[in-house]
């Protein structure tokens, strides 16, 4: 337990200096620490040592996680850029989570999840301009658009396998793309304004002040974003521990096995498909919110590609690689100026390193473990 | 619509088909040997454009023919693709080859943006469109309104050439026959005494020189090259390719063809239906269409053989 605190306190101390360091050198430095660190931990045996006390502790990095984020709201409590960072590492990890569904759990791979992502901005625009749905319905319904026009693409999905599924979600995606260029309604080119998110009656854009301290807009997107990512997290974690998961499990390792044991292979797909458009059209929605503006350019098949990157850097299949995996792909570029031009490149480049050499991805999932250490056999 | 028009929508159709299936005929063929899809083919194209133009820029000073200039433009150019795709089969793809298809799809991928990114970072100026050399003489013969272009002519005529030409190295040829071999059975193809490895290095540099020739075609026909031509005809290309059946020449040729076509017909059509969908949309219904044909018939038109794969 202690090393587990002693450990979570260093990686706070760490995460805080690293969203406040302003100079390039500072966030050069704080890179190389954390990379020696990983090295020297994994050498070390540290890194071992961490994971059994965590497998005592299971619930532990879920609420250090929580904790962390609060802390760091209190801390950048009236610093927009760094709250703007955290929510978009929150909102880019809840639509990967929905990723992780589809691609690691049953196995269909979507290369159109910026478009999914897309569609809940678009539909939160179009609703909060447009008509007087309450905000936090309107996060609600972009999901269920996102993921009802994900339905068409079902029917070819289910039939479809391998390379002729990946074909399915490319072509979505840029006739998404195409789509949005071209419609005028829409924005055409140049996008959509879209509102702050208003609840009841009060406008979260406008900042808020507590007892004398002036408070960022960002705070209360970065509340919500973490409830949901809460949320999704629970939902994700809790399905694969079930026969759900299993019965997902099953139809990506072996379809033909899956069905002979009566697993309904076109069923767990849909649920799956669903459920992933799903919550990416819910991150969409809020981050289009957030960031009050939406354009097509930012739904390319690019963006689709960085998201499925997240997927595998974090390890296919494990929701718990996605928050750090998310992390490093937004922070990273941010922080460091001079990567930001070149960050495409560099996710290219890194993702196909670590198909090569390391294709489990950072927190390579694990086998199925349904009692923690120490419990399995009564007491310790 | 009149005749002139029309013919004008049937040579842009037929131009924008034959490039396709250039494009198409690659994927097939790295499918064929490999079981592979290699997804940077397409910013190969963009690579083998781009090799192109800087050897024009090279050479324009040396050489007063437009003709030789466009024979050395095209021989760099195909041996840069040749030697960047041997390097990727060699590197990338055959380490690969026991993992699941999904990380080789993802690998190439990513080499596809890392390829794009380059080019667009580090190539002067390689962010903005690129005018392409005029190096075919544009004279034509008059049809009513409608100019035939002897450059469009030539164009034509080369694509057809190359496919022709292609189809009779892998159906007459030793090497064709080896790639049919090892698309077959790289097992038993190994155990007659075929090299395998040099097989499958061989396949992929002539893949990639015809996505640099597909590349340069299209350079010439719209005198513009960017960094981002790939993505939309290695897409394309992929489209058509699976489309047609995977791992199937003929198949590859066909869906080529059909997704010109497709965008040809959804430039004209939908504005002539629907008064209010304007031609720009011939994208989105393209890719509708192939989505639609992908859920009506899952493995390709012509679907894929085991015993014929090349």
């Amino acid at each position: 337990m202690k090393l587990l605190i002693s450990t979570f306190i260093v990686c706070l101390i760490y995460c805080i200096l690293l969203l406040g360091a302003e100079n390039q050198l500072e966030v050069g430095a704080l890179v190389a620490i954390a990379f020696v660190a990983s090295v020297v931990g994994k050498k070390t045996g540290f890194m071992d040592r961490l994971a059994v006390a965590v497998s005592h502790r299971p619930g532990f990095p879920a609420t250090a996680s929580v904790i962390g984020v609060l802390v760091m709201m209190v801390v950048f409590h009236n610093s927009h850029f760094a709250l703007l960072m955290l929510a978009t590492v929150l909102i880019y990890s809840i639509v990967c989570l929905g990723l992780n569904i589809q691609f690691g759990y049953v196995g269909i791979v979507n290369f159109a999840g910026a478009a999914f992502f897309g569609i809940g901005s678009y539909t939160a625009a179009v609703l909060a301009t447009h008509t007087a749905v309450p905000h936090l319905l309107v996060l609600l319904i972009a999901a269920t658009i996102s993921a009802l026009i994900g339905s068409i693409l079902i029917y070819p999905v289910l039939r479809t396998r391998g390379h002729y599924a990946a074909l399915v979600t490319i072509a979505f995606g840029i006739l998404f793309r195409n789509f949005l260029e071209v419609n005028d309604t829409l924005g055409g080119p140049q996008g959509l304004k879209i509102p702050p998110l208003t609840i009841f009656g009060w406008n979260l854009s406008n900042g808020l002040e507590v007892g004398g301290v002036e408070l960022s807009f960002y705070i209360p997107y970065l509340v919500i974003a973490l409830v949901l990512l809460i949320a999704t997290f629970r939902i994700t974690r809790n399905l694969e521990r079930s026969w759900i998961g299993l019965s997902m499990d099953m139809v990506r390792t072996d379809e033909i096995a899956a069905s002979t044991f009566g697993v309904n292979i076109a069923y767990w797909k849909i649920v799956a498909f669903t459920l992933g458009n799903f919550v990416a059209g819910l991150a969409g929605a809020l981050y289009g919110m957030m960031t009050a503006y939406v354009a097509p350019n930012n739904f390319t098949f690019a963006d689709s590609l960085i998201l499925v990157s997240i997927v595998i850097l974090g390890g296919i299949g494990n929701p718990w690689g996605i928050i750090p995996a998310a992390a490093i792909v937004v922070i990273l570029p941010e922080k460091l100026q001079f990567i930001q031009e070149y960050r495409f490149l560099l996710y290219a480049i890194v993702v196909i390193l670590i198909l090569l050499f390391r294709p489990d991805g950072l927190l390579p999932r694990r086998v199925r473990q349904y009692f923690p250490a120490g419990k399995a056999g009564g007491k310790e | 619509m009149s005749f002139d028009i029309f013919l004008q929508y049937l040579l842009n159709g037929l131009m924008l088909g034959v490039i396709y299936a250039i494009v198409a005929v690659g994927f097939t063929l790295y499918f064929g040997v490999l079981d592979v899809i290699k997804f940077s083919h397409g910013d190969i194209l963009m690579v083998g454009a781009f090799a192109g133009l800087t050897t024009y820029i090279g050479i324009a000073g040396t050489f007063e023919s437009p003709w030789l200039q466009l024979l050395v433009l095209v021989l760099v150019s195909l041996s840069i693709a040749a030697f960047l795709g041997a390097i990727i089969a060699r590197y990338l793809i055959l380490p690969l080859q026991k993992a699941p298809p999904i990380n080789t799809l993802l690998v190439t991928l990513m080499l596809g943006l890392a390829l794009r990114e380059l080019v667009r970072l580090f190539y002067p100026n390689g962010s903005n469109p690129k005018p392409f050399p005029r190096l075919l003489p544009s004279d034509g013969i008059a049809i009513g309104e409608f100019i035939l272009r002897s450059d469009s002519l030539i164009l034509l005529a080369t694509g057809v050439i190359t496919i022709l030409a292609v189809q009779r190295l892998i159906t007459k040829s030793k090497v064709g026959l080896a790639i049919r071999a090892v698309a077959q059975d790289s097992e038993t193809a190994r155990i007659m005494g075929i090299n395998f490895r040099q097989i499958v290095l061989i396949t992929f540099m002539l893949g990639s020189a015809l996505a640099a020739l597909a590349g340069l075609m299209n350079g010439l026909y719209y005198n513009e090259v960017n960094f981002s031509m790939g993505l939309l005809l290695g897409v394309i290309g992929f489209s058509a390719a699976v489309v047609g059946g995977l791992g199937n020449f003929y198949g590859a040729i066909v869906g080529g063809f059909l997704f010109a076509a497709l965008q040809t017909v959804g430039a004209v059509l939908l504005p002539a239906i629907l008064p209010s969908v304007p031609s720009a949309y011939k994208d989105v219904f393209a890719f509708a269409v192939i989505i639609i044909i992908m859920g009506l018939k899952p493995t390709g038109l012509i679907s894929e053989k085991s015993s014929e794969r090349v």
